[in-house]
């Protein structure tokens, strides 16, 4: 347990330290934890706040300000549902609304055994193939029931 | 034999990595080349086979098609692509290369005409640059449609240690995917825009803010980046001039309002992408406080076909003060969606009828929200509309990036109304009360129509007034555009429920 929190400790600087010479580095640092830990780990945070000279006040408003960054780790796999305008024209929120219902969850949420976080998007670039969703960083167009309940069986939801 | 299978993420989605892997195997000596997507989205994953050198598309290809594409039996065949009504009718200048060349080949970016505008700009002085651009007629793309060549001015006669080049790929704008497009089918073209810029203001850095949401898009442009970077077309010797421009990819996290130039800078800085007043103006004091050229990645990506083919050939194209090509972007419920590049002045009948073919299900239109989630629902009634920055201005709407969303007859406009305030609740980056405030407030206030309060109305109009004359930016000050068009297009759908009350 003490071995993996050194490395995790030492990754975590290294993180830190691979970044901070650029021009604004704390979006790639952040970006970059949640690359390497599912989450921006909260012992990153006094590390990162000495590095780049900011207060801890104003770490947690970037963090929080952002959707993209978590304090805790996500399920094993990210869906995410487009829930924009294009999407909702091809009956993209009705899928939603079904799909959540069938897992028990709400938007954010993740199912018991851990598996799959379902996750809210506004925009995927996909509106000519709408509805669209994003398994991990994979994309899927033309998305429908079935479609959908096949990728969620395969990501083990 | 040559097979072209589009990497465009939409052909990605409709299942073409599925059919290269079926081509691979069924043909495994085939040359199989990656490209852009030719904006038929309709027809991904469209499979192009090289015939006596013209290219024959087959699409919408699934796997079982591939015996017949390899052996020139299948039903899916389409014929020469070039000559499909949809490219025939475009005119392609920003999106020449898109879906015909691979794009990560510097080679085939050269072989179609790419690095001649750069070549041609490293031998002009930063001012011709930007006249060259003011001559042009472009315009930002992006959805403001201010005039890019006087924004460089000011950029260039501005002092400073440090110039930047801030390219805004923050395409969150349902119904818009064209950044997306050029960026994953024509990465090349992007650079060399920003280089471009770069010689013209006397900057030497760029940066490209990319939204998280486009994964392959980032892969692209990274790898380009750094091919361009070997090729010696980045870096502190561009193209052997001695002179220096380099750039870097920085991704998004999630938030709509980075899209909003200012709270992009400020994101990019590693901040909260909380929007700034103006003035101080971007040009002036933008990314860390020096002068910044912040446009979006389709005027970029336009400016090398203008130094290669000239302003005046540009600006030959449009209407009005709507020079050059729009890159119509069309979505939601239609029946052939995609990207279709023509000059300004197209009707909006045209575009949704005839190149859309109406509905995807078949039923009569009910709406089509131009310019993303902060445009105006537009009824058939103003289908006579063309597009350009003024034309649709005086017809209440807005053109913005050019993405057109269209609805069927089942759409509640209501429910879209409230939509668009209660994302705007969600997007607020909470610097000013109209938005922060006012959007929950309209979320609310829909609800209360939506329960048959007749009263809540002139509440809703005055509160959208208030949104519109007191917010920041465009996300608060644009967002009662969607409502009360919907409202007052739609009166029906906000009267229903009120009907059922009584």
């Amino acid at each position: 347990m003490t071995q993996s929190n050194t490395s995790d400790t030492d990754q975590i600087d290294r993180i830190i330290a691979a970044h901070s010479a650029l021009e604004g580095p704390l979006l790639p640092i952040l970006h970059a934890l949640q690359d390497a830990f599912g989450h921006v780990p909260v012992t990153a945070h006094a590390p990162i706040c000495d590095a780049l000279n900011i207060s801890k006040a104003e770490l947690h408003g970037v963090i929080s300000f952002y959707h993209d960054f978590r304090d805790t780790p996500a399920g094993r796999h990210v869906v995410k549902i487009c829930r924009a305008e294009a999407c909702q024209a091809m009956g993209g929120a009705a899928l939603a609304e079904s799909v959540l219902a069938k897992l028990g969850l709400d938007w954010h949420g993740t199912t018991a055994n851990g598996a799959v976080t379902i996750e809210p998007v506004y925009c995927l670039g996909l509106c000519a193939c709408a509805p669209a969703a994003m398994v991990d960083n994979r994309v899927v167009g033309r998305v429908n029931a079935t479609k959908l309940d096949k990728l969620l069986a395969e990501v083990g939801a | 034999m040559k097979i072209y299978v589009p990497m465009d993420s939409a052909a990605k989605a409709l299942g073409a990595e599925e059919i290269v892997a079926a081509l691979r195997a069924a043909a495994p000596y085939a040359q199989i080349i990656r490209t852009g997507s030719r904006g038929m989205i309709w027809l991904e994953p469209l499979v192009e086979v090289e015939i006596d050198g013209i290219r024959h598309g087959f699409g919408p290809a699934e796997p079982e098609d591939v015996a017949g594409i390899l052996n020139g039996t299948s039903a899916k065949a389409l014929g020469p692509v070039e000559s499909l009504d949809w490219m025939k009718r475009q005119t392609r200048l920003t999106f020449a290369r898109v879906g015909v060349i691979d794009p990560l080949s510097l080679a085939d970016y050269e072989a179609h005409g790419g690095l001649v505008g750069l070549r041609r700009a490293l031998n002009m002085t930063g001012q011709q640059i930007v006249d060259e651009v003011k001559t042009s007629g472009l315009r930002g793309r992006g959805g403001a449609g201010f005039p890019t060549g006087i924004k460089w001015q000011t950029v260039h006669d501005a002092d400073g240690p440090q110039k930047y080049i801030v390219c805004n790929a923050d395409e969150g704008d349902s119904g818009t995917f064209a950044d997306r497009m050029v960026m994953e089918g024509d990465p090349f073209t992007l650079i060399e825009g920003m280089a471009i810029a770069g010689l013209g203001v006397g900057a030497t850095r760029g940066y490209v803010y990319l939204r998280s949401e486009y994964p392959d898009a980032i892969k692209v442009m990274r790898r380009a980046v750094e091919l361009a970077r070997a090729a010696g077309v980045l870096g502190c010797d561009v193209l052997g001039s001695g002179r220096t421009f380099d750039m870097e990819i920085r991704v998004g996290a999630g938030a709509y309002v980075c899209g909003e130039e200012t709270s992009l800078l400020n994101s990019l800085e590693g901040k909260r992408g909380v929007v700034r007043s103006k003035p101080p103006l971007p040009a002036l004091e933008g990314f860390l406080g020096r002068p910044t050229v912040v446009n979006n990645v389709i005027s970029l990506a336009t400016v090398p076909v203008i130094f290669e083919r000239g302003a005046q050939v540009y600006a030959d194209f449009g209407l009005g003060r709507s020079r050059g090509t729009v890159t119509l972007q069309i979505a939601g419920n239609v029946a052939r969606g995609g990207l279709f590049e023509t000059a300004f002045g197209i009707s909006l009948d045209e575009v949704v009828n005839e190149l859309g073919g109406g509905t995807a299900t078949g039923r009569p239109v009910k709406a089509v929200q131009v310019g993303g989630p902060l445009g105006s629902y537009l009824p058939v009634s103003k289908f006579a509309a063309k597009l350009g920055y003024e034309e649709l201005d005086s017809e209440g709407g807005l053109l913005g990036h050019a993405g057109l969303v269209v609805f069927d007859d089942r759409t509640d406009m209501l429910g879209m109304a409230r939509f668009a305030m209660e994302f705007c609740a969600v997007e607020s980056c909470g610097k000013c009360t109209p938005c922060r405030i006012g959007a929950v407030r309209g979320v609310e206030t829909i609800d209360r129509i939506a329960q048959g309060d007749v009263d809540a109305v002139p509440l809703l109009t005055d509160l959208c007034a208030t949104m519109k004359d007191g917010s920041l930016c465009a996300l608060g000050g644009f967002t009662p555009l969607p409502v009360m068009s919907a409202l007052t297009h739609f009166p029906d759908d906000f009267a229903r429920a009120k009907e059922a009350a009584e």
